[in-house]
C-alpha cells in the first residue's frame, strides 16, 4: 500500500510544480520579450526488492520556447526588437555579459543606453554604449546607432556605436535565476551580423495563451487522477484493516 | 502556501496596474500636453529547485534542472515623450512646443517644475501664468493697454501698445530639456519635476541646441492613441481573466485534495 501511495504522491506533487511553471507563463503574458518556460515530466524507476512497478515522476525545466512573440508597433524611437532569431547583449547585475529580447531601451542621466530593467546595453566591443545629448536617434537594422547631436542640423548624423547582437546555436543559451539569458558554458557569444533589429516596435511575450489554458486544464485533471489514486490507496488500506477486524 | 497560486496572483497584480495606467491615459485623452504612460513588466526571480548538471551518479549528470518562475512584477510606469498633435486655437497666449523641450514653471514654493502644456493665461498683474496660476519662469509681464501679443518661433514675446506703431519686446520664453525625459516625476496639474534619473535641466532659447520651436495660437494635444489604449484594455482584461482562471484552477486542485483525502 505505502509504495503505491508514494508513487501517486510524487505524481500529484510534480503536477502541481508543472502548474506553477504554467501559471508563471500566464503571469508573464504582457512582459516584453518574455520567453515561455517549458516543463516536461521524466520517469525515474526505483530499483529495489520486489516487483519492479515503481516509477516516480519528476518534472524538469527543459528550456524555453524560442519562437518570436508578436511585434507591437509603439512608434517610440528607443523601442527596438530583434526580428527573427537573436539576442541583444546587456551587462548583467554580476558585470558579465547576458542576453535579452526585451528592447524597451532608455538613456540614463549619464547618457548610458539601458534596458527598462536597468541593464546597460553592450556595444560590439563589449562595453556599455554612451549616447550624447541628442535631438533624434536612429537604430539601423544591423544595430548601429546614429544620432543628430544637440545643436546640429539634421544632415549631420553621428554614429555612436553598434549594439552587440548575438545568435548562438540552440541549446547553448539558458535562462538564469534573474530572468536574463546566458551561455551555458559561461563564455560570451560572438556578434552575429545576420541578426536584424527593428526600431519603433517591441516584441510581446511569446506565451501562447490558448495553449497555456489548455495545458492548465490538462494538468488540473491529471492532478485529480493522482489524488484519486491516493484515495484508492487509502481505501485499499482501510479495507484491509476491516478484513482483519472480523 | 502554493507557488502556483502566488505566480498567478502576481499576474493579476500586474494586469491591474496596467489597467490603471491605461485608464489614466484614456482619462487624459483631451489634456493639453499630456504624455501617455506605459507599464513595464519583468519576470520575477526563478527558484532553482534542482540544479541543472547536478550529479545523478558518479558518471552521469541531470540533463535538465527545475527552475520555477515566481511570476511577474511591474518595474516602471514610464512616460512616452512622442509629439502630440497641434490643435489650432487662435488664442494669442496658447503656445505649443514643436520638438524637444518643456516650459519652465515656478511653483509657489520657489522650486521649478516643467510642462508641455502651453495654454497660458494672464494674472491680475499681467504676468504670464499656467491655468493653475503658476508663473512662467523667466517671468513675462504683458503691460496694461497692450493691443496684441505676438510670440515668435524663437519664443520672443512682443506686444503692440495702444497708440504706438512698432511692437515692443517684453521677454522671451525659454525651453528646458533633459537627457532622459522619461525620468521626470509627474506632479499632476500637467507638471513634471526634475529627478536624479532625468538628469540636470538644460535651459535654452527655442530652436537652438536641439530645442523645439514655439508655435503661437496652438496647443499640443495629448499623445494618447485611443485605439491603441482600447486594444491594450482588451488585452489586459483577457490576461486578467486568464490569470484569475489560473488561480481558481490551482484552488480547485487543492480543494479536490481536501475533499478526497
Amino acid at each position: 500500500m505505502d509504495r503505491m501511495l508514494y508513487v501517486a504522491m510524487t505524481g500529484a506533487k510534480e503536477t502541481m510544480r508543472a502548474q506553477t511553471v504554467n501559471n508563471h507563463n500566464l503571469a508573464n503574458v504582457s512582459t516584453t520579450g518574455f520567453r515561455a518556460d517549458l516543463a516536461a515530466f521524466q520517469s525515474r524507476a526505483v530499483d529495489g526488492s520486489g516487483y519492479a512497478s515503481r516509477v516516480y515522476a519528476t518534472n524538469g525545466t527543459v528550456g524555453f520556447d524560442k519562437n518570436s512573440g508578436a511585434m507591437l508597433s509603439t512608434g517610440r524611437d528607443l523601442d527596438v526588437a530583434v526580428n527573427g532569431d537573436g539576442w541583444i547583449a546587456v551587462q548583467g547585475p554580476d558585470g558579465k555579459e547576458a542576453y535579452t529580447r526585451a528592447g524597451d531601451l532608455k538613456v540614463d542621466p549619464t547618457g548610458q543606453l539601458m534596458t527598462a530593467t536597468g541593464q546597460p546595453v553592450l556595444s560590439d566591443g563589449g562595453a556599455p554604449i554612451n549616447i550624447p545629448p541628442y535631438t533624434s536617434i536612429f537604430f539601423a537594422r544591423d544595430g548601429s546607432i546614429s544620432v543628430v547631436a544637440q545643436g546640429q542640423t539634421p544632415d549631420t548624423t553621428a554614429t555612436v556605436g553598434r549594439i552587440k547582437l548575438v545568435n548562438p546555436p540552440d541549446g547553448q543559451i539558458e535562462r538564469g535565476d534573474d530572468g536574463l539569458f546566458r551561455m551555458k558554458d559561461g563564455s560570451t557569444a560572438a556578434s552575429d551580423a545576420t541578426v536584424k533589429l527593428d526600431s519603433g516596435v517591441l516584441e510581446s511575450s511569446n506565451v501562447n495563451t490558448a495553449e497555456a489554458m489548455v495545458h492548465m486544464i490538462e494538468l488540473a485533471r491529471q492532478f485529480e487522477m493522482q489524488v484519486k489514486a491516493i484515495r484508492t490507496a487509502e481505501e485499499n488500506g482501510s479495507a484491509a484493516s476491516q478484513l482483519l477486524r472480523i | 502556501m502554493n507557488p502556483a497560486l502566488w505566480a498567478a496572483k502576481t499576474g493579476l497584480d500586474a494586469q491591474q496596474t496596467r489597467l490603471a495606467v491605461t485608464s489614466n491615459n484614456l482619462a487624459n485623452v483631451s489634456t493639453s500636453g499630456f504624455k501617455k504612460g506605459r507599464a513595464v513588466f519583468e519576470d520575477l526571480l526563478y527558484q532553482n529547485v534542482r540544479q541543472v548538471g547536478g550529479s545523478t551518479s558518479q558518471d552521469t549528470e541531470a540533463p535538465s534542472g527545475v527552475h520555477l518562475g515566481t511570476g511577474v512584477r511591474v518595474v516602471a510606469t514610464e512616460k512616452l515623450y512622442t509629439q502630440g498633435g497641434l490643435s489650432q486655437t487662435d488664442n494669442a497666449l496658447d503656445v505649443a512646443v514643436e520638438g524637444r523641450g518643456f516650459f519652465q514653471i515656478q511653483l509657489p514654493d520657489g522650486t521649478n517644475a516643467y510642462t508641455r502644456d502651453g495654454s497660458f493665461q494672464l494674472s491680475a498683474q499681467g504676468q504670464l501664468v499656467t491655468s493653475s496660476g503658476y508663473t512662467v519662469n523667466p517671468g513675462i509681464t504683458i503691460p496694461e493697454g497692450s493691443q496684441s501679443v505676438t510670440i515668435g518661433r524663437d519664443g520672443v514675446v512682443s506686444v503692440r501698445l495702444a497708440g504706438q506703431g512698432t511692437p515692443v519686446q517684453v521677454g522671451q520664453l525659454q525651453l528646458t530639456d533633459f537627457i532622459n525625459p522619461a525620468g521626470l516625476q509627474p506632479l499632476g496639474e500637467n507638471l513634471l519635476a526634475e529627478t536624479v534619473a532625468s538628469g540636470p535641466a538644460q535651459t535654452g532659447t527655442p530652436g537652438q541646441n536641439g530645442l523645439g520651436l514655439t508655435t503661437q495660437g496652438s496647443v499640443e494635444g495629448s499623445n494618447v492613441n485611443v485605439v491603441e489604449e482600447l486594444v491594450n484594455m482588451i488585452e489586459t482584461q483577457r490576461a486578467y481573466e486568464m490569470n484569475s482562471k489560473a488561480i481558481s484552477t490551482a484552488d480547485q486542485m487543492l480543494e479536490y485534495v481536501n475533499n478526497q483525502l
